[in-house]
């Protein structure tokens, strides 16, 4: 350990620290870019399996035990080696060749379908807490079962998954680093080029750390301004922090 | 494009040794991040502040990290500490038994937490020592509590050893990887890993299903 030489400086070296600015760029951009999909498609999932028709229910239960339980990675080559194959010749085509930054949406759509397996089971559960008295309440008063879901089931139910979606949010940006495994030029994969280039290991793992620390702590107080607006009055959650 | 069966039977001896690695991996994580996470859940719980706060820190520091990024700090970090190379596959498990320690403190933590505190009371009442309190009263309730959680991000563990292709250790995945390269035959040697990853996980979260409700209390 005494061998080695430190070097903090190279943080702030030309043409390094341009390299490690991209990479967070990068990073940002894939976890948010996911992010959107994520939050999109889980909802459309967490509502669909609450359902009662049961062709809509077998297909939503069956894109949540597939992603769930095929490791992120082996996810990522699917979409990026294997799925270009399977399609007509010429999509797969542009997929690999004429796409511009191929990687990235590769990386993009699958952060986005992976946690949006999770979320869909964060939103179901949300709903399915009030469901039960809720839907009977509402059919009573006269509302159709789509207006009960758009009136109470999704808004109320929503609001119950804001704390969930939290710990969802850091691990996306946790996940991106998976994406240097198809050549996105993100944080990690950044860090680990300049440490093969200078040797200077340690500084850039630790910058890379450090990063990652204050996107952890930038998402947990921006989700905590969330999910005091999105508390509701009542409920366990709001005890906590009460007036 | 075909798909073709018959080739993947004739590399399944090259798979099988790459699960062999997977499953060795999965099992020392466990073992190692149980233990590791076990002693930081007591050090959490002590009433000596410094040690909690450290035992606090570790779990907040392991958890905001990628653990890609984990592994390529200790590929890094343990040859230079140690004065000589260690490789990937022990890279790696370091890197996963400091990672689960992480999570499997929370759920022992959370799990001795789950039983109510008046069953010590109730303990210490009846004249057991604390010792005797934790082992025969608290402990086995608090074993039953967290041992779903603790199946399911085993469950977890098993999927991230899938993690080790970027420090090239051949696991299931790698060797798939490396036979499908070699040989153009990609779409076979990825697929079949999705779906061997998908029958054991599906069946290894039905049996912590069943499980559950056999010993919820």
């Amino acid at each position: 350990m005494e061998r080695y030489s430190w070097n903090w400086a190279i943080l702030v070296t030309e043409p390094y620290v341009y390299w490690i600015l991209s990479g967070i760029v990068w990073t940002i951009l894939v976890a948010l870019a996911g992010w959107v999909i994520a939050l999109a498609l889980g909802s459309v999932v967490g509502v669909a399996r609450t359902l009662r028709q049961p062709v809509v229910r077998a297909i939503v239960g069956a894109y949540v035990e597939t992603f769930r339980n095929v490791p992120l990675l082996v996810q990522i080559f699917l979409w990026y080696f294997v799925l270009p194959e399977l399609l007509p010749a010429a999509a797969g085509q542009w997929l690999k060749r004429d796409l511009p930054h191929a990687e990235f949406w590769t990386a993009v759509v699958s952060l986005g379908t992976y946690t949006a397996c999770r979320i869909g089971e964060q939103v179901r559960a949300g709903i399915e807490a009030i469901a039960k008295g809720q839907t009977h309440a509402g059919l009573a008063t006269g509302l159709t079962l789509p207006q009960v879901y758009r009136h109470i089931l999704v808004p109320v139910g929503f609001r119950m998954t804001v704390p969930a979606l939290t710990s969802e949010f850091i691990n996306i940006f946790k996940n991106s680093a998976l994406a240097l495994t198809i050549g996105v030029l993100e944080l990690t994969s950044r860090t680990r080029q300049v440490a093969e280039y200078t040797y200077q290991a340690i500084e850039l793992f630790t910058a890379a750390t450090v990063v990652y620390a204050l996107i952890t702590l930038i998402v947990t107080f921006a989700m905590r301004v969330v999910e005091r607006r999105a508390r509701l009055p009542g409920m366990i959650q709001s005890a906590r922090t009460g007036p | 494009m075909q798909i073709d069966l018959a080739y993947i039977v004739d590399e399944l001896p090259l798979l099988w040794k790459g699960m062999q690695v997977t499953l060795l991996l999965t099992l020392l994580g466990i073992v190692g991040g149980v233990a590791l996470g076990a002693a930081l859940a007591v050090a959490r719980l002590s009433r000596f502040r410094p040690l909690s706060l450290a035992a606090g820190l570790y779990v907040d520091l392991f958890r905001l990290l990628p653990l890609i990024l984990l592994i390529f700090w200790i590929y890094f970090l343990l040859p230079l500490w140690l004065g000589r190379p260690i490789g990937g596959f022990y890279s790696a498990l370091v890197s996963f038994i400091l990672y689960e320690a992480a999570y499997f403190c929370e759920i022992v933590r959370s799990g001795i937490q789950s039983v109510r505190r008046g069953q010590v009371h109730a303990g210490l009442a009846t004249g057991l020592s604390y010792g005797q309190t934790m082992r025969a009263i608290i402990l086995p309730q608090a074993l039953r509590n967290m041992l779903p959680v603790l199946l399911t991000q085993s469950i977890n563990l098993f999927k991230s050893t899938s993690l080790v292709y970027v420090v090239g250790v051949r696991d299931f995945l790698t060797a798939a990887d490396v036979i499908g390269t070699k040989d153009n035959r990609l779409i076979e040697m990825y697929g079949f890993v999705a779906v061997v990853y998908f029958a054991l996980c599906c069946a290894a979260s039905l049996s912590v299903n069943r499980l559950q409700r056999r010993y919820a209390i």
